[in-house]
């Protein structure tokens, strides 16, 4: 069994391969393994319902079952909260849950409250906000609990505002909440939303979200700051290893290569790290800064490396780094993470296209989509259909299923 | 086959309503969930407790809404998310179940002030949804409620009243409207709406007086800040206030108290212009607020640097971060409570080291009393003359 077989078992809590639990997806890969997916769409053809939202957000919708659970802000100062879940065949509204922010509000007018992107284990959601709330639901609305790690833990100092999201690993939601003022990740237990464990983090601005790897059957969860990339074990907290030979981006978010190896965006350069044993420092198996990075997280799909910046998408061999091509994207700023289905790179701009690049050794852009309207969200992928977040609509994308 | 007798119908009857029906709660049952809800603490001390008698208090009817709602705290947003979660799963179903809403229950609720503000705000979104005529009713008599959120509504009439008195040309009632809903206004969006519609109506408002910013200080500096990392050293200024007095500064210069008043909108006290740009420095401002009688009010404070507050000598808030935060009004929020007389209030403001653009010379505070509510309260700023001796930085 290839190692992240386990993983997925582990962090995607038993979802079915048709929904999109947390950000990026099934097991964070940013890949999706359904096919047949939508290649070209507009604002009048190919939709198949477009959602109101309650409020600002730059989080991704989260899909299991037949529900779709997304995150909002409004409000004078943003001070409210929302979760919402929406009906997936239809985008109907079936329940909204508000909650007074606890904590500090002001950010980056780019930004707001609702960055970080839920999670769900296939039963309830757990729904992190950039003021330090951290919410857990049910299928039907009704409050587990409730935390304010503002109030907990005092101010968090991040003057664009927090967008790390959490990760679920068992029973364990791993909360990462690096910033400049009192920095931390913890482990929450999820049944009682208390902790598991806490441990001191950099005292730096971050948006980077946790990774989770299996190396050699042991489960890490690597929480990457521009200081050094560093695992713990997510039941406990115990240090597993760390590496402060590389700078990892502070927004771009690491994924799994092959062989064991962790990519690590970074400011300038990309990394290829393989962890070893617990207390050993990874090895470097290659890093290159002939490539374009900038926010949005890169994608591992077979054996090659899929990385966008302002110019475009940029493609590596994932085992060496080598640069393979490059293709200019049409759009303006991609905060939003690519995401990859049968074959097919969809990236969505700032100012509303969806580039459809078809993948191989000469990319082939298949369609450049435009909805008339802002997106910074990273898109979702369930049951044939895509998903794109703007600031104030949800777009399901997609055939008649 | 046997007689099923009408006494066995009852009983079965009996029972199967026992097995199913909701469980029968008085209000002291209310109350204790209630309170097992409001007891959860930090780092979710009391959470199984919580979610149990949540699970309890959800199943109950809309009657019990007013009691939820009296039990949100205005100074405990984290229990008062757990109840609202509470009320709104219960108005759901029964909006869902198309039971009716206590909405008389729920206006009175909403018009006693004594009851908590976020608990009145609720209270009024779920009137609206039960009763959609009573925002007509109600809104005009919230423009100066101490709820800021039912004055935010109260205040957005008064806007849409003035825009329609335009539309029809009657200025004379535009106006009439627009300085009602200043009058209520408090959040920074509306003020400035408001203000730039009387501004083209020829009636300038004075923003500063309107949010409360204390604009006259006396100011002295620059002390040695190396590194960005003295803000808790204690220099002269902080041990008593000797208007007198000339102290040694950072690099060995005279430091004197002089006066500074501020012409920013938003009370912005800005040290590059009162003792000129330096880095890694720090300095302070004085201002004296005298009080008719003692009460409860917060400082609100903006700065993009290290800041240390005193009331009276207390030391209020002291955060050691610079350019971390987002610099802007209300950015801190401090609780005083003034004496009745004299109070003096003392800022500290730190300058690092930092460079590499314009937002590194940021060196600047604002800071305006106002109530819970965000309305500013009135104050007789006074300054102490400064004596005429010439010293450095005038």
């Amino acid at each position: 069994m290839k190692p992240y077989a386990s993983l997925c078992a582990i962090v995607a809590s038993l979802a079915p391969a048709a929904d999109w639990p947390q950000f990026r997806g099934p097991d964070s890969s940013a890949i999706s393994q359904e096919t047949g997916l939508p290649v070209k769409w507009s604002a009048t053809e190919n939709v198949r319902w477009k959602a109101d939202l309650p409020g600002r957000g730059v989080s991704s919708p989260i899909i299991v079952g037949g529900k779709i659970y997304i995150t909002a802000c409004s409000g004078y100062h943003a001070k409210w909260l929302h979760v919402v879940c929406l009906d997936k065949a239809t985008g109907a509204r079936l329940w909204e849950r508000q909650f007074n922010s606890t904590g500090p509000t002001a950010c980056h007018p780019k930004t707001n409250m609702a960055a970080p992107t839920p999670v769900t284990d296939g039963k309830n959601v757990y729904a992190l906000f950039a003021s330090g709330d951290l919410v857990a639901l049910d299928g039907d609305g009704n409050l587990l609990w409730c935390r304010s790690l503002s109030r907990d833990y005092g101010k968090l100092q991040n003057q664009i505002g927090l967008a790390a999201s959490p990760v679920l690993v068992g029973q364990t939601l791993l909360v990462p909440m690096e910033n400049a003022g009192n920095s931390y990740a913890a482990g929450i237990d999820i049944q009682t939303g208390q902790n598991k464990w806490k441990v001191a983090r950099e005292r730096i601005v971050n948006w980077a979200t946790p990774l989770v790897i299996n190396v050699a059957g042991r489960i890490d969860a690597a929480f990457a700051t521009t200081k050094a990339i560093t695992a713990y074990d997510p039941e406990t907290g115990a240090l597993r290893w760390t590496h402060t030979g590389v700078s990892p981006s502070e927004v771009a978010s690491s994924g799994r290569g092959d062989e064991g190896m962790v990519i690590v965006p970074g400011e300038h350069d990309i990394y290829a790290l393989r962890p070893g044993a617990a207390g050993a420092t990874p090895e470097l198996v290659w890093k290159t800064g002939k490539v374009q990075l900038d926010f949005a997280s890169p994608v591992v799909y077979r054996g090659r490396i899929y990385s966008v910046g302002t110019i475009g998408v940029d493609c590596l061999d994932a085992k060496t780094g080598t640069a393979l091509w490059r293709e200019r994207l049409k759009g303006k700023h991609f905060w939003a993470s690519p995401i990859i289905a049968d074959g097919k790179l969809y990236i969505v701009s700032e100012d509303g296209y969806t580039n459809v690049i078809k993948l191989g050794d000469k990319p082939e852009v298949l369609a450049t989509n435009a909805l008339g309207e802002s997106f910074l969200a990273t898109p979702a992928i369930a049951d044939g259909c895509l998903y794109l977040r703007s600031d104030q609509h949800l777009f399901c994308i997609g055939g008649t299923k | 086959m046997k007689r099923f007798l009408p006494g066995r119908i009852t009983s079965v009857a009996l029972l199967l309503f026992v097995a199913f029906a909701a469980p029968l709660h008085g209000a002291d049952d209310v109350k204790s969930l209630l309170a097992a809800i409001k007891a959860v603490g930090k780092e979710g001390a009391g959470n199984p407790t919580a979610a149990r008698a949540w699970r309890e208090l959800s199943r109950l009817g809309p009657d019990v809404l007013p009691a939820i709602f009296a039990g949100f705290d205005d100074d405990n947003p984290l229990t008062t998310n757990w109840l609202r979660a509470a009320a709104d799963a219960i108005g759901d179903r029964a909006l869902r179940e198309k039971k009716p809403l206590p909405a008389a229950a729920l206006e009175r609720f909403v018009q006693d002030t004594n009851n908590p503000a976020i608990g009145r705000l609720a209270a009024y979104r779920w009137l609206v949804r039960a009763d959609p005529a009573a925002p007509a009713r109600l809104l005009p008599g919230f423009l100066h409620d101490r709820s800021p959120d039912l004055r935010r509504d109260a205040v957005d009439t008064r806007v849409e009243a003035a825009t329609a008195a335009l539309a029809k040309g009657d200025k004379t009632a535009a106006i009439r409207a627009l300085r009602e809903a200043l009058s209520g206004a408090t959040d920074k969006d509306q003020v400035e709406d408001i203000a730039k519609s009387l501004k083209e109506q020829g009636i300038e408002v004075d923003l500063a007086a309107h949010f409360g910013f204390i604009r006259s200080w006396l100011v002295i500096g620059p002390f040695d800040n190396a590194k960005g990392e003295k803000l808790a050293v204690v220099y002269a200024p902080e041990k008593s206030i000797d208007l007198q007095a000339t102290y040694k500064g950072k690099g060995d210069v005279d430091c004197r108290w002089k006066s500074f008043a501020t012409n920013d909108p938003y009370g912005k006290v800005d040290f590059n212009k009162a003792l000129g740009q330096k880095k890694g420095v720090i300095a302070y401002a004085q201002a004296v607020v005298e009080m008719p009688a003692e009460r409860r009010a917060e400082i609100h404070l903006g700065c993009a640097t290290g800041l240390k507050v005193f009331h009276n000598g207390k030391e209020l808030l002291f955060c050691d971060e610079y350019f971390h935060g987002i610099p802007e009004m209300d950015q801190f929020v401090v609780p005083v409570v003034l004496k009745a007389g004299r109070n003096e209030i003392l800022i500290k403001v730190g300058q690092s080291e930092e460079t590499g653009g314009s937002w590194a010379d940021q060196w600047w505070f604002q800071a305006r009393l106002c109530d819970a509510s965000g309305v500013a309260v009135s104050v007789t700023s006074a300054m102490r003359p400064v004596p005429a001796k010439a010293g450095a930085g005038e």
